[in-house]
């Protein structure tokens, strides 16, 4: 309770400043809670731990969550529209042994960029699939993206019968381990520009306020003339390209593809969005919010890390924070 | 009237309000309310939204504590500390929103929570033949196995009736009961009031449609800002007089003059039919400045007949003109190019985004204008917003949540998004309902200025007075079939409930 009273108290403290203020509390607009939450956690864990609040660390941290990161990106459209996508995990497996059977010299031997290319095509067209499976198919997006998931793992595992294809060029592995200007390797960058572009797409395009008002209800959206059938095919293409972006990088960053890679990843990524307080009823939620429950996540198991608390009880902590998360937004919104 | 031999003064068993007063934080939304209600007599509490009926419901029906005042049920001090003690007592509500498990039968729903057992099981032919007898009493001809959810609105509000009958519930509370009501609904639910009045049963009736009043009420209780401003011992008081009191103030024209409309025909429909039938071979045109009013029982294919000129639902033959251009009806988007737009009759499911400020759900829509580039800027939005604000008098800021304003506000807030494109052709489906009486005369303003600044407006209600005041020509719908067109000088209450009826 004590995190969302001062939520309000700084809100109420940023309508009262100028402009400066005002832009930036719209960019943050409903997620003050889950950005209090991960200043106190960074700051408990500096002050518990020697290691935490090291630059070595912290580039740790968001080498990370790159994969999760990237794949929330997407999940926060889908949500947004009231949607949810179970099938981002097995997509990302999926992918990433496309491009590993396309590229690899053991297999199709076609070079990196035509495996990243056909990796990000079939991605692209799972997530197709899901969408046409609600729009025309009228299931509900739970039960399409869960055949979704089973379809796209068993895909993945036939590619190779199971096995996995390991040893890619280095420059490709390199991507995720070499950091330039000292800091900045290209995966995490592509995190952070894919975060930005959208960011800025859910903000200031007409295309990405209109998901808004789909999530609100789909209902008034059509009616207003908002194209809401053809936008949830390209939010949930968007998300299956993001997921098959993510088992890229998630490639390069163990130099092999597994087809069991990603299990349990989209329980995952749904914690975060929620955890950034977008509302699974669809109609709230932002990238910036996003990002913040996916630092939540990074930062918890990180630091759960530094001071050795078995990875049993991470999973028992991260439930409590997703469930306390969502219960201090709610009371908020009640108090309100 | 009364079954009551000590009609008047002398004590009664029924119920005795004195007092109540209820404050949320600084509102005062009940002050020293008090009425009585006689068994065997039916209480019509009137009073605009936020008058304080409700509270006042919400306290007899046992979901509210006053902070003040006594109440007296059958000769006893009365205070229900949970709706479940209230129904114990005798006194049950059927609110507005049926509260009824679709996927279940009516005698299930009639006897949820307490189901009928034998020997550890549901003795589904006791409780199937008890529920029986209860629709009989209403009159109602349904199986009791049937689910809820086939049945009609009409007959789920009965299913409600007779589980509160199951109760032994010797008050009833009626909370806009014909809201969703038809003509021939109606009359049978008034039916059975007066027979289960008969039997001693007293009703607090609420409702919007002054003129039903006279009909099925004994006694009229009219409410504003909380108080009670008048008690009427007859219910055949005139409705101009009602809605001066709740109001507060003469009600001088109810309807704006009508300017005379223009040459130019906009919209022309021709023999327009939908897939399932709901309208068949449906011709009319409206002219610049005109208004078409839409009249016709609940069911009769008017709302099918719009929605679907706005593109919102599918037709299966005939066709549209706008401005004498065919407009090729493949859904909203289209129909809003061409100049169509729809005030839709579910304003809160299917108007407004309730969690969105005035200025998103005034950019939906309007992207074209406001994002000509497909970028949206705060501050374009507020500037737009502010324009349509203004235009129409909302009462509210860009930023403001939907979700806090009035009916009547949202209600503006949904004119202004179309207003400005402009559209050639306006459609408004029931564009009062569940709004303030005092608030509608501010929306029928509305409407009258759309159709003066050019525009062909077509506006659906259910209100025969709202039709009849507001429309330049009325066309009158029976079960999908188009009965007729009576100019303004012809449509009289008598002479479209004969064709609608026919």
């Amino acid at each position: 309770m004590a995190v969302s009273n001062d939520a309000s108290d700084l809100k109420a403290g940023t309508g009262v400043q100028a402009a400066a203020g005002a832009k930036l509390s719209a960019l943050f607009a409903g997620t003050m809670g889950p950005l209090i939450g991960l200043v106190l956690l960074c700051l408990a864990l500096t002050l518990t731990t020697d290691t935490f609040l090291t630059v070595r660390n912290v580039l740790n941290v968001l080498d990370q969550i790159t994969v999760l990161g990237i794949m929330a990106i997407g999940m926060t459209l889908v949500i947004l529209i009231g949607g949810i996508d179970l099938s981002v995990g097995s997509v990302l497996a999926l992918a990433s042994m496309v491009m590993g059977f396309v590229a690899h010299p053991d297999y199709l031997n076609l070079g990196l960029p035509s495996g990243i290319a056909a990796a990000l095509v079939v991605a692209g067209l799972c997530g197709l699939v899901s969408g046409l499976l609600v729009t025309v198919t009228k299931l509900p997006p739970f039960i399409a993206t869960l055949a979704m998931m089973s379809v796209a793992r068993g895909l993945g595992n036939m590619i190779t019968d199971g096995s996995q294809i390991v040893g890619f060029p280095d420059w490709f592995t390199s991507l995720s381990i070499t950091r330039h200007f000292g800091f900045l390797s290209v995966t995490v960058g592509l995190m952070i520009v894919l975060a930005i572009i959208f960011a800025i797409f859910l903000n200031y395009r007409a295309t990405g306020r209109s998901l808004y008002a789909i999530g609100g209800s789909a209902e008034v959206a059509r009616l207003s003339g908002i194209p809401v059938k053809s936008l949830t095919n390209w939010v949930y293409a968007i998300c299956g390209v993001l997921a098959g972006l993510a088992g890229i990088v998630l490639a390069a960053r163990l130099d092999s593809v597994q087809p069991s890679s990603g299990l349990g990843y989209e329980l995952d990524t749904i914690a975060a969005v929620v955890i950034g307080g977008a509302s699974l009823s669809g109609g709230v939620g932002s990238i910036g919010g996003t990002v913040i429950g996916v630092l939540i996540i990074g930062v918890l198991r990180n630091g759960l890390n530094l001071l050795g608390v078995s990875p049993f009880i991470q999973q028992v902590v991260i439930g409590v924070v997703i469930a306390l998360a969502v219960a201090t937004d709610t009371w908020r919104r009640r108090a309100q | 009237m009364s079954p009551d031999p000590h009609h008047g003064e002398s004590p009664h068993n029924g119920l005795f309000v004195s007092g109540l007063c209820k404050s949320y934080g600084p509102v005062q939304v009940l002050a020293d309310a008090s009425f009585e209600v006689r068994p065997g007599e039916v209480v019509a509490l009137l009073g605009e939204n936020g008058a304080g009926k409700s509270t006042v419901s919400n306290i007899i029906a046992g979901s509210t504590k006053p902070d003040a005042g006594t109440i007296t049920w059958r000769g006893k001090p009365y205070s229900p500390a949970s709706p479940a003690a209230a129904i114990d007592a005798g006194v049950g509500m059927i609110h507005q929103e049926l509260k009824l498990l679709p996927d279940l039968s009516v005698a299930e729903n009639v006897y949820v929570g307490r189901l009928p057992m034998r020997g550890g099981r549901i003795d589904r032919a006791a409780m199937n033949a008890q529920a029986s007898a209860q629709l009989r009493r209403l009159g109602l001809d349904v199986s009791p196995e049937r689910k809820v959810r086939t049945l009609r609105i009409a007959a789920q509000q009965q299913v409600e009736i007779a589980k509160a009958l199951t109760l032994n519930a010797e008050l009833l509370i009626l909370d806009e009961p014909t809201a969703a009501l038809g003509g021939e609904e109606t009359e049978l639910l008034f039916k059975q009031i007066r027979k289960l009045k008969v039997e001693g049963m007293s009703f607090i009736y609420i409702s919007h449609r002054l003129d039903e009043i006279a009909a099925i009420a004994d006694r009229v209780v009219v409410m504003r800002d909380g108080r009670i401003v008048a008690r009427h011992e007859r219910a055949d008081v005139p409705v101009r007089a009602i809605v001066e009191q709740m109001v507060g103030r003469s009600v001088e024209r109810m309807f704006p003059q009508l300017s005379p409309p223009g040459d130019q025909t906009l919209l022309e429909v021709e023999n327009l039919s939908s897939p399932e039938k709901s309208f068949n071979k449906v011709s009319f045109s409206v002219r610049a400045g005109e208004i078409l009013g839409i009249a016709g029982l609940i069911g009769a294919g008017r709302t099918e007949l719009v929605r679907a000129i706005a593109g919102a639902d599918p037709i299966s033959s005939g066709s549209v003109r706008v401005a004498g251009k065919p407009v090729h009806l493949n859904g909203p988007a289209a129909a809003i190019k061409a100049g169509v737009v729809l005030v839709p009759e579910d304003r809160k499911a299917q108007g407004v985004v309730l969690d969105q400020t005035i200025g998103e759900n005034l950019a939906f829509g309007n992207f074209d204008h406001v994002a000509p580039k497909g970028w949206v800027f705060p501050k374009a939005v507020r500037k737009f917003a502010e324009a349509g604000i203004s235009r129409l008098g909302v009462k509210g800021k860009p930023n403001q949540a939907v979700s806090k304003l009035s009916g009547g506000n949202q209600q503006k807030v949904i004119i202004a998004k179309w207003v400005s494109r402009p559209p050639k052709v306006f459609i408004l489906d029931e564009p009062t309902r569940g709004i303030d009486v005092g608030a509608r005369a501010a929306i029928y303003d509305v409407i009258a200025d759309l159709a003066r600044s050019g525009m062909a407006v077509v506006v659906v209600s259910s209100d025969l007075e709202e039709v009849l005041g507001l429309s330049h020509r009325v066309l009158v719908l029976s079960r999908g079939r188009q009965r007729g067109i009576l100019d303004r000088s012809e449509a009289s209450n008598v002479a479209v409930m004969e064709l609608a009826t026919s």
